[in-house]
């Protein structure tokens, strides 16, 4: 029987890691291989999943040095050499093995201020938002974002600047910016200006190359800048 | 430093970009036409000396630069050697300002002279 | 205060616009250290001709010259690279960004090469 050769993190920030084998399958995921090592090998093994199809966002880890939904990675397209590397995500405290602390990530989102606000109520008639308008193909594009923090992790910014409210939170805050019936704009936007926030940016991609669903927050950050300097230079932007 | 002060910073920085960018192009053409004959000091200043337009020019540039380069050397010192803080933003606009004078004294010694 | 958690190494980071951002990154900086040098340099002409002419014997020499054309590499890379993140940031999304890349390194080494050519 084929098998494969698995690195797997083990400890917190402060690990190393341990080796096993793996028996190989048609169409076997990396979450597949977790699954088999907690199962299998060793039921001590710590990580996170949930729906295993792409949608809840809870499996994201570091395989073979990136970050990726291991849910849907095949591990066809990731071994070399017949070995995979597991690792946890990037840029947020390791709890156990392969589970992190997403509080941080999560809080971040909170920051960009990345709830909705609506001035209607349930008696109100519908908004009516035309698919065709530019601010409604704006939302679509960055609003498929699953939460899984691998853009969070991707990113070199967040790494050297630990206020950097990171790709996903700045890629929700521009949907946002750009929902007609939002009322919280000019909060929003001081929210997401400066050093911490759209500013920092280098425009590295990381975020864009790794999106599991393909989307680019690059492009909404770069959105929020031009939003966010336009209201300063209009003397709009809260200080 | 204040969020406006951040974001305005930001746009100083893409606006002398704009700038530059027009800038290094007039440069790198008058450069690469220059050297093709070789250079001497003498024709340098023939062609430089008391030419207010190319005065005007490098004067320009000098100035775009000397906003471009403080700014980024900020990030760099921020991001790399984690220096962040007022003690920084003192040392980037000293930088800044030596650097205007500096290219100032270039522009001055080059295409200064005759007009002046 | 530093980011919680572990760092990524090279493999993250390993993609055209990564190496984009380096090459910007020490262009840029490089430009920085050069610039107080070349307005030293210009301001031999304060001695003349004759000032500038002691100055240009210097750069006679192949290394030099070497020297110079990788500073115009810089200058172009720099300009170039600059002018692509100027249009992702200011224009909405295409999906050409990653040619812009292309175009940025083709116009680099067009002048290197220009400068290269003129100045042997």
């Amino acid at each position: 029987m084929q098998t494969l050769k698995v690195k797997v993190w083990r400890g917190t920030e402060e690990g190393a890691f341990q080796e096993f084998e793996v028996p190989r399958q048609e169409s076997q995921t990396v979450l597949d291989v977790v699954t088999y090592v907690q199962r299998k090998c060793d039921p001590t093994l710590a990580y996170r999943f949930a729906c295993r199809v792409g949608v809840c966002g809870s499996c994201a880890m570091t395989v073979n040095g990136r970050s990726r939904w291991t849910c849907r990675t095949h591990v066809d397209k990731v071994a070399e050499d017949g070995t995979v590397e597991i690792a946890p995500l990037r840029n947020l405290p390791v709890i156990k093995d392969l589970v992190t602390d997403m509080k941080e990530f999560f809080d971040k989102w909170a920051k960009a201020r990345g709830r909705f606000s609506g001035s209607k109520t349930r008696k109100d008639e519908f908004e009516r938002v035309s698919p065709e308008s530019k601010e409604r193909k704006r939302v679509d594009a960055g609003i498929e974002c699953i939460g899984c923090g691998v853009c969070y992790s991707a990113c070199d910014v967040v790494s050297w600047n630990r206020d950097y409210l990171g790709p996903a939170a700045l890629n929700r805050a521009w949907t946002l910016v750009n929902d007609v019936r939002d009322t919280a704009q000019a909060e929003r936007l001081a929210a997401v200006a400066g050093d911490a926030g759209c500013h920092a940016c280098h425009t590295h991609l990381n975020c864009t190359e790794r999106c599991p669903k393909g989307l680019s927050p690059t492009a909404g950050i770069a959105g929020l800048k031009r939003a966010v300097l336009s209201a300063t230079l209009s003397g709009e932007l809260a200080d | 430093m204040s969020r406006r002060t951040e974001v305005l910073l930001w746009g100083a920085q893409r606006l002398s970009a704009m700038v530059l960018a027009l800038c290094v192009v007039v440069h790198l053409v008058t450069m690469i036409l220059a050297v093709r004959s070789g250079l001497s000091g003498a024709e340098i200043l023939g062609r430089t000396q008391g030419n207010v337009a190319w005065f005007a020019f490098y004067t320009l540039f000098v100035a775009a630069v000397s906003v471009h380069a403080p700014i980024g050397l900020r990030t760099i010192l921020g991001e790399t050697l984690g220096w962040r803080g007022s003690a920084t933003n003192l040392l980037v606009s000293a930088f800044g300002i030596a650097l205007a004078l500096w290219g100032l004294r270039a522009v001055f010694a080059v295409f200064g002279g005759a007009a002046s | 205060m530093n980011t919680p958690g572990m760092k990524n190494d090279y493999r993250a980071r390993n993609h055209p616009a990564y190496w984009a951002f380096i090459v910007h990154r020490v262009s840029g900086l490089l430009l920085t250290l050069f610039l107080p040098l070349h307005f030293w340099a210009l301001g031999q002409a304060f001695h003349g001709a004759a000032g500038l002419d002691n100055f240009l014997a210097w750069t006679h020499n192949p290394l030099v010259k070497f020297a110079e054309t990788g500073l115009v590499l810089l200058l172009a890379a720099h300009m170039a690279g600059g002018l692509r993140l100027l249009l992702i940031e200011f224009l909405d999304w295409r999906e050409w960004q990653k040619s812009l890349l292309a175009v940025a390194a083709g116009i680099s080494l067009v002048c290197g090469l220009a400068f290269l050519l003129n100045v042997g």
